[in-house]
């Protein structure tokens, strides 16, 4: 019999119009009535409370109110997977983008996104970054050949929309309103908080193709730009200490 | 990392440890001698969470509380969580690990609460089997907490104490003694606490737990406490602590405070209140 208990317990946590599993009583030899409630609410609330403190930034755009409305068919339709809680929501981007009534809010999905790459950035392992002057000491004819090895806690989060300038308006409200341009976001973690960066598309690829083991020249010809960006970029790197290591052949 | 002959938890005050605390914590901690951590809070590869709890450590004993393996569950444990929470245990060397008699994770989804299992021949055999694998992966005995319940099964066999009786004497295992979730359960279904902890095996118990609960009322307007961990601990409980402590001598105190976490001194009063609470059966 308790073969199968556990299966109905766990549908109608999830799902409220289904009653209470069969067989349970309060104690005294009366009917369960309202205390299986308890546990559906415990789950509601506390898989809700998860999504509201995992998503920060989604939570400032549209609101603690409205992100509770949003989380409890989110949490029932997708309970977590894992027991670490700090992982949860891997699928609340997606659902946002399907969620009809913020459909006007485009970019809402990728600052979940974003939210949950700061998360994972805030976990990543520790590493030790070389130093600044690293690359500076590298003979010129050398940089272009060389191969970045980053940071665990590095993240990059393609968009289609000003990211960064959104993100910082949620959280500063002296922020300037976000321009309209597409910016990639950089994550990087100098000691133990993730800081975003913007970068510009160009500059995005470059990352992208670094990330994926080119060299500096070829991340350069992935990108089609001209130099700046990518000077830029490597300064931003290094300032942020997310190169652990470059090699050159020799 | 640590030093592996680590200490036991002192019977004294403990306080779950919340990161807004840090600071207090590093620089005057009186009444508090050990920190209890949730275990799943600190399987990241590294960070902020790592690097406070290794500084903790070097300070604290440490006690590793599992929420997340499912003990009670149908379904076997879930290897790589067991061996998460083994590479945790490996790396801390804590003075003390524990987890819950309860079940939360089913068919691969993890619900994020205590879940209640009828006792019955079947469900001790599973939690027995459950419990001696785990062991196995840490490497070392585990203390099982007594869950606080809201609704009871037809189908159970045995009240609760001889359930966790019969688990300590098959595994090994020690016991949790949570009083607060004794007395929730007990207002919920109707049970005498004190007879629940005359009851109680005292001699396996290696830790208590005290936390706050709310008060709600069910459709026949009888009170239905909630254990919410978001208050303070309440008097009938810290009279029931007394009672607990009268049998079972000095242990491991813990504060729990989870929800709507308060500034540290708020804590530190509880903690002062369990130190006092302690006085009177502390060897002389």
């Amino acid at each position: 019999m308790t073969r199968v208990l556990q299966a109905g317990f766990r549908a109608a946590l999830l799902d409220p119009a289904l009653p209470p599993p069969e067989a349970l009583g309060d104690g005294r030899g009366g009917p369960v009535g309202r205390r299986f409630d308890v546990y559906r609410n415990n789950v509601a609330a506390s898989l809700t409370e998860a999504v509201l403190e995992g998503f920060p930034t989604v939570a400032r755009l549209i609101g603690e109110t409205n992100l509770r409305r949003i989380a409890l068919p989110f949490v029932r339709a997708h309970p977590p997977r894992d027991p670490r809680m700090f992982r949860y929501g891997d699928a609340f981007p997606d659902f946002l983008a399907g969620f009809a009534p913020v459909a006007q809010m485009g970019y809402l999905p990728d600052a979940a996104r974003l939210d949950l790459a700061l998360r994972s950035s805030y976990h990543a392992a520790d590493a030790t970054p070389v130093a600044p002057d690293r690359l500076a000491a590298l003979p010129q004819e050398a940089l272009p050949l060389a191969r970045l090895r980053f940071a665990p806690a590095l993240r990059l989060l393609p968009s289609a929309w000003p990211l960064h300038d959104i993100w910082r308006k949620a959280h500063e409200a002296e922020a300037p309103a976000p321009r309209p341009q597409a910016q990639d976001v950089l994550i990087s973690r100098p000691g133990y908080d993730p800081r975003p960066d913007p970068l510009s598309k160009p500059q995005g690829l470059m990352m992208r193709a670094l990330l994926d083991g080119a060299n500096v020249s070829e991340a350069h010809a992935a990108s089609d730009g001209d130099e700046a960006p990518l000077t830029d970029l490597l300064g931003l790197l290094l300032a942020r200490g997310a190169i652990t290591d470059l090699e050159v052949p020799r | 990392m640590f030093d592996h002959s680590h200490p036991r938890l002192p019977a004294a005050p403990g306080v779950g440890y919340k990161a807004r605390h840090y600071a207090q914590i590093m620089a005057d901690p009186a009444p508090v001698r050990w920190l209890e951590i949730h275990a799943e809070n600190y399987m990241g590869a590294g960070g902020r969470p790592l690097a406070q709890l290794r500084h903790l450590a070097e300070r604290f004993p440490v006690s590793v509380h599992g929420v997340g393996l499912s003990i009670g569950g149908e379904g076997p444990l879930d290897p790589a969580h067991l061996d998460r929470l083994r590479q945790l245990c490996d790396w801390l060397q804590p003075a003390s690990f524990s987890e819950h008699l309860a079940w939360s994770t089913h068919d691969s989804a993890f619900l994020n609460d205590l879940l209640p299992l009828p006792y019955t021949g079947e469900t001790l055999a599973r939690v027995c089997r459950h419990i001696d694998q785990l062991q196995e992966a840490v490497g070392r005995p585990m203390l099982l907490e007594n869950p606080s319940s809201y609704l009871a099964f037809e189908e159970s066999e045995m009240p609760e104490t001889e359930f966790l009786r019969e688990v300590a004497r098959r595994t090994g295992c020690g016991l949790l003694l949570d009083v607060n979730n004794v007395f929730v359960s007990a207002v919920n279904l109707g049970l005498d606490p004190l007879a629940y902890v005359g009851d109680f095996p005292m001699a396996a118990v290696g830790e208590i737990h005290l936390g706050g609960h709310d008060e709600e009322e069910d459709e026949a307007g009888r009170p239905l406490l909630i254990d919410s961990h978001g208050r303070e601990v309440a008097d009938p409980v810290w009279a029931l602590l007394e009672a607990v402590l009268a049998l079972s001598g000095p242990r491991p105190l813990l504060i729990e405070w989870d929800n709507d976490v308060p500034d540290w001194p708020v804590l530190a009063t509880q903690a002062r209140r369990a130190e006092a609470a302690l006085a009177p059966v502390q060897p002389s």
